[in-house]
This record gives C-alpha cells, structure tokens and sequence, in this order.
C-alpha cells in the first residue's frame, strides 16, 4: 500500500512539474493555456492529495476552470507576441530562480521537522465550538480570519473595476467570424448542464458549514454556469450599467464591510461576532459573497462582448 | 463468491486501463485530428465505464456506486460534446484550406 501511494504522489508530482514547465516554456499562447488548465487540475489533485478538499474545490473550480476561460478571451483580444528574453536578462532570471528554490528548500527543511508546540489546528479545534459552524476551514475564513476573506472580496471588486478601466480603453472591433453561431449540440448540452451546476453551487454554498465547501466554491461553479449558457447564446449580454449587476457585484462586500463597521461600533470589536449570531451571520455573508463572486467572475470571464464592440 | 467478484473487478480494471492506454496512444501516434478524436473519446467512454464499474464492485456502500455512475454519465456525456465541437472546428478549417498532405 505505502509503495503504491509513493508512485501515486510521485506521479502527480512529475505530472505537475512537467506541466508548469511546459506551460511557462511553449510558445504558442493557446498551447500554455491549455497546459495551464492541466496544471491547475494535476494541483487540486494534489491538494485533495494533501486532505484539503477545500482548496481543491477552489483550485478546479477557479485556478483551472475561470482562469483558464479568463486567459483564453484575454489571449483572443490580444496579437499573438513572439516572446524572447534578451540573453543578458537570462541569467538574471536563472539567478531569481536559484534564489527562490534555494529559500523554498530551507523552507521544506524546517517544515519537515515536527512541532512540538500547540500547533494552530489544535487551536482552530479548540475555538471550533465558538465560531458558530462545524467545519474548521469556514470557521478560519468567516470568524477567525474573517478580516482576510474580506480583503479578498475587495481584491475581486478592485479587479473587477480594473477590467471595466482596461476593457473600455482597449475598444476592439467586433469579429463576427471569431464568434459562430451556437451549435444546437452545444446548446442542448448547456441547457441540460447548467441547472446541474446551479444545483451544485446551492449544495457547495449549503454545505460549506459543515464540512468542505463555501463562499469561493459555490460562487465558481454557478459563474461557470452562466458562462456556459452565455457562451452557448442563452443569455443575453449583462450590461454593467444595469443597477441589478451592480447591487449583485457589491452585495457581498457591502454587507460583509457593514457587519464589521456595525460589530466594531456597537458590539465587542471589529468582526467581533455577538454571541449567538454567528452561525446567522456566517450564512448570511457567505450567501450574499457567493453572489457578489459569481456575479464578478462570470462578468470577468465573459463580460459584455457586444457592448464593446459598440 | 468473493473471489469471483475480486476477478471480475480487477478484470474490469485491467480493461478500464488498455482503453487508457490505447486512447493516449492513439492521441499521440494518430495521423489527423477525426482519428485522434476517436481514439481519446473511448478512453472517455468505455475506459472510464470500466473503471467506475471495477471500483462499484469493490465500493463499500451504494452511495460511493452512485457517485461513480453519476460522474462516469457526466464526463461521457461532455466528452462527446466536446468531441463533436472539436471535429466541427476541424471540418470548417479543413474547407477553409483544401489539405495538401496527411498530417494537418
């Protein structure tokens, strides 16, 4: 058993170094992003790998679905640019790398011997009971970390408003030819798939309180469902200068910033959750985060084509 | 009993992994993108098919069977899309560009 899981890790440690390697080494835009889609599926393999279903959750669904969809409309927008590095800025980036690697093996060292000290799981384990879910990884990014998984929500809302500045500046003709007319194949299998993946992202977003699942996850797989339909032509076009797109795309963060102003003004401190709301307040901010993360990736990735083309 | 349920699976899985096998060697040795197509969608098919049903007979509860088929109906059911979308795009370029030798 233990030699058959050493060939298995081995494997998918070989498989995702020959990925990134490949995916940073290829010329040709469309043949990286591809093996960059790989690369994130052989990473929430090993992450699963590792016992954390969470994050590769999060990585399939983000770090290989959306990115890569995001990557290839990015690289559909752009000219297709010979890349080369100048022989004498190689060996700056060889010595970045030894560098880096150099601290990384340390780092693997130090990480390899055991802790003897009361190590955060335990910790985590301990408070579990206070934080008003059952599941360590949501009690972490929504009560005792919840300051990080707010920035991360802003992170998404800034990006988001990078991508309104940039997409409007960089006005591109509309190609009709690049974009053929939905195929009834395709259109039946969309339909067919997308109240599966609603379903799913409902479940994820439930279940998230309990055990692997959440926010993040939930709010992935319904932006792949919308495009999915959008790609298909079952959708019409969002336009950002509806207030519906524009409630949906802030009602996360909002909500999630006022829950903070309002606990650190009239309760115990900032995400101080009152005793006994937590597990109400969780669910609230997670639903209306998933929201607000579907709604922004799914614009992202297929973001209103036509408008521009205006 | 067990013993002819532990051949079977184990036979199951061994043809599970030829249409693996076979498929990423097609994939790779094939001339043309309609023959590649026919030999990775079989490992999609049938080679996932065997396995989900190789593991079913030595899964712990229904549930975990379930969970099997249900992945198995999906991916088989996106991979024949995906093939199909793959070859329409093949067809269009090749009445783009009349081919001129096999390899295309």
């Amino acid at each position: 058993m233990a030699i058959a899981e050493i060939i298995l890790d081995a494997t998918l440690i070989g498989l995702l170094l020959v990925m990134g390697l490949g995916t940073l080494h290829t010329r040709r835009t469309g043949a990286s992003i591809a093996l960059f889609a790989g690369f994130g599926m052989i990473l929430a393999l090993v992450w699963a790998r590792l016992g954390a279903p969470d994050l590769a959750l999060a990585e399939a669904a983000i770090g290989a679905g959306l990115t890569s969809a995001l990557l290839l409309r990015a690289a559909s927008i752009t000219e297709e640019e010979e890349i080369s590095i100048p022989a004498r800025r190689q060996w700056l980036s060889w010595l970045f790398v030894a560098v880096v690697f150099v601290w990384l093996a340390l780092h693997v060292i130090r990480l390899s011997t055991p802790v003897d000290s009361p190590s955060l799981p335990n910790l985590v384990a301990g408070h579990l009971a206070d934080s008003g879910v059952d599941h360590p990884v949501t009690a972490v990014l929504l009560n005792f970390r919840a300051w990080d998984t707010l920035l991360e929500l802003l992170v998404l809302l800034l990006a988001l408003l990078g991508f309104r500045q940039v997409a409007r500046r960089n006005q591109h003709p509309y190609d009709a030819d690049s974009h053929p007319a939905p195929w009834p194949l395709l259109k039946a299998w969309s339909r067919s798939l997308a109240p599966l993946l609603v379903v799913t992202g409902m479940y994820l977003l439930w279940r998230g309180s309990e055990s692997a699942g959440g926010a993040f996850q939930a709010g992935a797989v319904l932006a792949a469902a919308f495009v999915l339909l959008r790609l298909s032509g079952q959708l019409p076009v969002v336009h950002w200068s509806r207030w519906t797109v524009r409630l949906a795309a802030l009602v996360g963060p909002a909500l999630f910033l006022t829950v903070a102003g309002a606990s650190a003004l009239a309760g115990e401190g900032w995400l101080d959750y009152p005793d006994g709301m937590s597990t109400p307040l969780i669910l609230l901010i997670e639903a209306a985060a998933t929201v607000s993360i579907a709604v922004t990736l799914a614009f992202l990735v297929s973001g209103e084509e036509e408008d521009i083309a205006e | 009993m067990t013993l002819l349920l532990e051949a079977l699976c184990i036979a199951l899985l061994m043809g599970g992994l030829f249409f693996f096998l076979t498929g990423a060697l097609g994939l790779l040795r094939f001339p043309d993108t309609y023959s590649r197509l026919h030999a990775v969608t079989k490992a999609d098919n049938v080679g996932l098919g065997l396995l989900s049903a190789g593991l079913a007979l030595s899964a712990a509860d229904f549930q975990s069977t379930g969970f099997m088929a249900l992945i198995w109906l999906l991916v088989m059911a996106s991979g024949a899309t995906s093939a199909q979308l793959l070859a329409r795009y093949q067809r269009e370029q090749d009445q783009q560009e009349p081919p001129t030798d096999g390899d295309r």
